[in-house]
């Protein structure tokens, strides 16, 4: 179970381009912004991204960890997602 | 059939005649010859062929109301024109005021009641929205510089100078405010109209109201680019169904008959929308509502020659629009045309 939701209508395409129909706000992400955005999407909790990322990406959990926390802080910020 | 349309002015703050034009054209049922009425020579759209198939220079409204129609009247001997379609804010009420003497002689039109223009004026709106439980910024109406001077009793700074017409200035202090007030009063003429700033995102909807209440079409638009005069240069359809609702709200509690434009700012901390505008025309982007699929100005011409028009059900979403400028090249004889004898040819 995810930790955070998704702005509902959120459109992410397949190059990381996000909009958001309610607003018209346009945003970027890279290629790890958007797995992690797509499995918030998909309801997996903040374990199961780390692990995915780490493990796909080859970074140190410990460091994504904060990564992670800073992403989504930020992803809330721009009413991308919001703690559930 | 011949419809004529104002607001040709497409210049760095453009009029809404020639997305208003684009759309009629795009709509082919109408097969429509568009004469173009114009307040000065220079207006780009009567220069533009595919945009207007003969211009003429017609009166400004302040130099008398029987002078203009007069014009009209004149033109429409020699064109026989079906529908007139007024766009610019500071000629409507004179037109609204001669639209049954156009009707008399055969020309339709499709413009609010000078009771509807009324509601929705800069100095009155506050009353409307508050009326109707519309949330608004606060204001004072200044009819003097001794005004001014009770603003920081009211708000904080800043707040936002404005013009009964056009024209809206944002003011950090009272000299800004003073500066402001002067600025507005030589072109605009009084009062002034000084409107708590409200934190927020601006957003905008085009819309037409059939005159019972009823919203045949809304397009709701976020600027994506704005110019130093505060118009936007670019901008992108949304999806917010709360805008809609409150814009039909806003149609239904003015009965509105004709285009208009409503401007919203969204509040950042309650995420609320503040009405702070009603033009009571179309919006110079309106033909981003018809490329989304509300061909607005179209159904204008439907509703103004009587035929029934129903109400659209929605509208893409993410189409963009972004203005840009052209060098139109033009023969001197085209401008001695219209500066001469007061028409201009393009066929």
């Amino acid at each position: 179970m995810s930790n955070y939701k998704v702005a509902e209508n959120l459109a992410i395409s397949e190059t990381g381009f996000m909009f958001l129909p309610g607003t018209g706000e346009t945003f970027t992400s890279n290629e790890i912004g958007k797995t992690i955005i797509r499995m918030i999407q998909n309801g997996d909790s903040n374990e199961k991204i780390i692990e995915a990322i780490t493990k796909g990406y080859n970074v140190e959990p410990n460091s994504f960890e904060k990564d992670l926390s800073d992403f989504i802080h930020q992803l809330i910020q721009y009413n991308l997602a919001e703690e559930l | 059939m011949k419809i004529a349309v104002t607001g040709l002015n497409n210049v760095d703050n453009p009029g809404p005649g020639v997305p208003v034009i684009r759309g009629i054209k795009e709509e082919g049922r109408f097969d429509a010859e568009i004469i173009g009425l114009i307040y000065d020579a220079l207006e780009p759209g009567a220069y533009m062929k595919e945009v207007s198939d003969r211009n003429y220079l017609i009166p400004y409204p302040s130099s008398g109301l029987d002078n203009l129609f007069e014009r009209l009247a004149y033109i429409h001997q020699v064109e026989k024109i079906d529908v007139l379609i007024p766009t610019l804010d500071a000629e409507l009420y004179g037109f609204a005021k001669l639209s049954s003497k156009l009707e008399s002689i055969g020309i339709k039109t499709f413009l609010p009641t000078k009771e509807q223009l009324d509601l929705r004026a800069k100095d009155k709106l506050f009353k409307f929205c508050t009326d109707n439980d519309i949330k608004v910024p606060e204001n004072i109406l200044a009819a003097s510089i001794q005004d001014l001077y009770s603003i920081s009793s009211k708000f904080s700074y800043p707040v936002v100078v404005k013009g009964i017409f056009y024209d809206a200035y944002i003011a950090n202090n009272l000299d800004d405010a003073v500066s402001a007030f002067h600025k507005i009063n030589l072109k605009w003429g009084l009062p002034i109209i000084i409107q708590e700033f409200i934190q927020g995102d601006e957003f905008n909807v085009a819309a037409l109201g059939d005159g019972t209440g009823k919203t045949v079409g809304a397009v709701g638009m976020r600027k994506l680019f704005i110019t130093d005069k505060g118009k936007g240069w670019a901008g992108i359809s949304i999806d917010d169904p709360v805008l809609i609702s409150l814009s039909e709200k806003i149609i239904e509690k003015l009965n509105w008959k004709s285009g208009a434009e409503l401007e919203f700012i969204k509040e950042k901390e309650r995420n609320e929308y503040y009405l702070v505008e009603i033009n009571p025309r179309f919006p110079a982007w309106v033909y981003l509502a018809v490329a989304s699929g509300q061909n607005l100005p179209a159904a204008l011409v439907d509703l103004a020659l009587g035929n029934n028009v129903e109400k659209f059900s929605s509208y893409e979403v993410g189409k963009i629009f972004i203005r840009y400028s052209w060098d139109l090249i033009t023969d001197i004889n085209k401008f001695e045309q219209i500066t001469v004898n007061g028409v201009l040819n393009n066929g």
